[in-house]
């Protein structure tokens, strides 16, 4: 009797064919899921990390709050930030003259000192893992992550990324804006 | 008395084998196209979408690629078999849509063995595959065929037995005259007096062109790509193709012997029997987005076990009543 | 040197028929499965001696995707070694990185905030879902069903696009911090999580109908690799493989960390021992994942994510050792960290649960059909990159 009780068992089980035919097909009659790429782009990117942006002075734009502290750059795990310090400015020959005087008198001459102003920062993407220690650790909130989804290149080389650069096209394009709508 | 000049007959066959090669390479493509729309509608995708509208030139796209593809052959391998496989499992397939009544008028050959016909010929598939996994000098592709084999020849016994119940309540290998014998409303059909045969049928056919849940001979997730592991372009291209023309022969099987052919409500003729037809396709390509696979003593074990019982049960049934009636 | 004399040398690979052991037998047939195969998720080689389709023996090989996870913490502080904690195992990152950072906490005696330890257990809880999602739909795929992985994937998708929020990525994240972690929750996020579960649970009964009743997936695994307790305890698995085994052992549990000790959840188990019984263990998982997440959501507290004074990257961990294990998806992760008190560990030794995991399976799989070992294979739950570290 087992056996034919299992045999029936087996038939009656059966049944689960069918239910399983009714959720796909229950789905096949659903609208799909899918996001038409090009035509149609996702809202939820804000919190996303894409490559590193740096984050203006409020006064002028075009120049990031970066003090060259070098913590970003000695911290990455992956080496992929490259950050250089501008040098000090050259002294005109009117300065030069006034200091070679000021050492004749006997003075203590101040050579003039470097800017804290990054003069190349560098991020190479290919290095970088995104894990935000910079970011965490930039004393004055001068680096942020981008929500830039959509960024990608065809080149190894274009993804060192110039991020000065891209700070000052970043400018351009808020000053026409803003140009664009005062105009309106 | 005079001889005709022109074979009629002959000049029939023909022009029959030239629409059947259209037909096949139209349906080709259709299948194609309408498995992928299947699969990404159950999975809550589009499908295909971007070449043309509605992804509708894909399988074009798809074709020219599988054209352009440089024909491999691995070291080792048996070039003539490995060569012959794809044409030998093609082949065929041209003929046996050659007694398949789709309409009165649209036949094209009467003949009066049909069933037996289509039945010889599809045998040559497996033997297709055979050649295919052995010639292919890939283990793989050797564990493919011979489950191929094994499987094509089990699954056809239980899809005769079935069959022929329906040839014992008709009295003709007739695909026609198998026609004719069923009504135009669905329960004069033979599925309403034999529904187990069908269900026999349709199981076996399943099995038959190797289509999940019981695709075991290309089972990709244990056996990478079963018999046609080697083969690229247009030779794995001919496998594909004939594997769903095979699907179109069991379906078009199915409504000439269980769903009444051309036959339909308020009207008759050839699309009641493409409906049909492409309802069974759809179920088929169904099945495949829905179920696992089974495992292959399982398999065997459905066949021999439960199929070959019940298709001997089946007709000895059949043969009691219609001694009794 | 020849092939035939390099053949020899490599003792054991019995791919080249070079046998430790010889079999009793010649006329078998050497098959290699993987490093590329559909059903190895990655690059493990399985060789395997069959007879027709049964199994005599099978010898998994390793070692494809070996990154040097553990040399590269020797070279890094342990602030910088985060971002590799992210990808040891890409399906549950968030285990390693509270497996690691724990390790740090317990060496330097940090104190983690409250609200850090219950925004830890909801994330931590939450990934433990999307990766039993992930096997859920590849192991339905190896047993050659093509529609549950998209139906995971959807439900995945949902929980990304919430662990996207805090973290900011979706696979890897490098989200913990000694100390705490690296960004606050916000209250999309919660809300989010508390539509999730209401939604995910009436979800899972159209996954029981679609696919844990359905009879050929039944047949296939029901009563196939049956892993007695012994082998288990023979080759230290943990997690859902010895769960499934009828082994209530789950590290939340049986050590409690963090604030586990203060939740309400079962330990699901199964007397099977089968790969059903390994399935509904994980099925059951996810269900208590979800009453955790609710109780922690309910229990949140308020105060600072990040401990004042946490590490900065150039911090030296104070000279000693310290060992913390997690339970992660697919079992026991331990994190042994040895400092000689500079920046950089002087030795970190990972403990990868799905190493143990896999290794039964040679054992298990003698003596079984070609399809049924995929079945074992699946139901292990394997990460490569786990393996190999």
């Amino acid at each position: 009797m087992g056996a034919l009780r299992e045999s029936w068992q087996n038939i009656v089980d059966l049944w689960s064919l069918i239910v399983g035919l009714k959720v796909t097909g229950k789905y096949f009659c659903y609208r799909h899921r899918t996001v038409h790429y090009p035509r149609k782009t996702v809202d939820n990117i804000n919190t996303f990390r894409g490559p590193l942006e740096l984050v203006p002075k409020s006064k002028d734009p075009t120049k990031p709050k970066c003090i060259v502290c070098m913590m970003c750059a000695t911290n990455c795990p992956c080496g992929a930030i490259t950050l250089v310090k501008k040098k000090a400015p050259k002294p005109t020959p009117e300065e030069l003259k006034a200091e070679e005087e000021a050492k004749a008198r006997g003075e203590k001459v101040k050579k003039k000192k470097a800017p804290k102003e990054p003069a190349r920062f560098i991020q190479d993407f290919s290095l970088c893992s995104l894990c935000g220690i910079c970011v965490e650790n930039c004393p004055v909130g001068s680096i942020r992550f981008s929500n830039d989804v959509y960024f990608a290149v065809t080149r190894r080389e274009d993804l060192a990324l110039d991020l000065l650069a891209r700070l000052r096209e970043r400018a351009g394009e808020m000053e026409k804006t803003l140009s664009v709508e005062q105009e309106a | 008395m005079s001889i005709p000049i022109i074979p009629v007959e002959l000049i029939r066959i023909i022009v029959a084998l030239g629409a059947v090669g259209a037909f096949v390479g139209l349906n080709g493509l259709v299948l194609v196209y309408v498995e992928r729309k299947v699969a990404g509608h159950c999975q809550r995708r589009p499908g295909p979408f971007e070449v043309g509208p509605h992804g509708l030139l894909t399988p074009l796209a798809d074709a020219l690629k599988l054209v352009g593809k440089q024909l491999f052959m691995p070291t080792g391998a048996d070039p003539w078999l490995f060569w012959l496989a794809p044409i030998v499992s093609f082949l065929p397939v041209l003929l046996l849509f050659l007694p398949i009544p789709f309409s009165p008028v649209l036949t094209g050959m009467e003949v009066h063995l049909g069933i037996l016909f289509i039945l010889a010929f599809s045998g040559i598939n497996v033997l297709a595959l055979c050649l295919a996994g052995w010639g292919s000098n890939n283990k793989w592709a050797l564990l493919g065929a011979g489950r191929a084999v094994a499987q094509s020849v089990a699954y056809e016994i239980p899809l005769l037995l079935s069959l022929l119940a329906v040839i014992f309540m008709v009295g003709s290998l007739n695909l026609s005259e198998i026609v004719r014998s069923q009504g135009s409303w669905p329960w004069q059909w033979h599925i309403c007096t034999q529904p187990l045969a069908f269900l026999i049928y349709f199981t076996c056919a399943v099995a038959e062109v190797n289509r999940n849940p019981f695709d075991l001979p290309e089972a990709e997730s244990e056996l990478t790509a079963g018999f046609h592991t080697e083969y690229s372009g247009m030779a794995f291209g001919l496998f594909f193709l004939a594997e769903y023309m095979n699907m179109i022969i069991v379906c078009s099987i199915a409504t000439v012997v269980f769903l009444g052919g051309w036959q339909g409500p308020f009207f008759s003729g050839a699309l009641w029997f493409f409906a049909k037809m492409y309802a069974l396709l759809f179920i088929i390509i169904w099945f495949r987005w829905t179920y696992p696979r089974v495992r292959f003593n399982q398999l065997l074990n459905i066949n021999w076990k439960w199929l070959l019982p019940l298709g001997l049960a089946n007709l000895l049934v059949t043969a009691f009543l219609m001694k009794i009636f | 040197m020849t092939r035939q004399a390099a053949a020899e040398q490599v003792a054991g690979d019995f791919y080249t028929r070079h046998f430790v052991e010889p079999g009793p037998r010649e006329d078998t047939l050497i098959l290699n499965m993987g490093p590329q195969h559909p059903s190895t998720h990655g690059v493990l080689r399985i060789v395997l001696e069959l007879d027709g389709e049964y199994i005599l023996r099978a010898e998994p090989v390793i070692g494809y995707l070996h990154r040097m996870h553990e040399k590269m913490a020797e070279v890094k502080t342990c602030l910088q070694y985060m971002p590799n904690m992210g990808r040891v195992d890409y399906l549950h990152p968030l285990a390693w990185n509270w497996a690691f950072v724990g390790a740090v906490e317990r060496l330097g005696e940090i104190e983690v905030p409250e609200r850090a330890e219950y925004i830890r257990v909801i994330t931590v809880e939450l990934n433990r879902i999307t990766s039993h999602l992930v096997w859920w739909g590849a192991y339905i795929l190896d047993l050659g069903a093509f529609t549950p992985i998209m139906y995971a994937f959807d439900d995945r998708e949902y929980l990304l696009d919430l662990l996207q929020i805090p973290t900011g990525s979706r696979l890897t994240y490098s989200f913990f911090r000694p100390g705490g972690v690296s960004t606050d929750l916000t209250e999309d996020f919660l809300k989010g999580v508390l539509e999730f579960i209401p939604y995910f649970r009436s979800r899972l009964p159209m996954y029981k109908d679609l696919v844990t009743d359905n009879i050929i997936l039944r047949k296939r695994i029901e009563e196939v690799g049956v892993i007695p307790l012994e082998v288990c305890r023979r080759y230290g698995a943990t997690g859902p493989v010895l769960r499934g085994s009828g082994q209530p052992y789950d590290v939340r549990r049986a050590e409690p960390y963090s604030v586990y000790d203060r939740f309400d959840f079962e330990i699901p188990t199964d007397e099977k021992l089968d790969a059903m019984g390994r399935y509904r263990v994980r099925v059951a998982e996810m269900e208590q994942s979800m009453r955790i997440i609710e109780q922690a959501i309910e229990g949140l507290p308020e105060g600072p994510h990040i401990v004042k004074g946490a590490p900065k990257p150039k911090w030296k961990a104070p000279k000693g050792e310290a060992y913390f294990a997690v339970e992660g998806a697919r079992g026991k992760i331990g994190v042994h960290l040895v400092s000689s008190g500079k920046a950089n560990p002087y030795r970190l030794k990972l403990r990868s649960p799905t190493f143990s995991n896999m290794s039964l399976f040679a054992e298990i799989a003698r003596g079984t059909l070609l399809p049924d070992a995929v079945a074992i294979l699946g139901s292990l739950d394997l990460v490569i990159p786990e393996i190999d570290r």
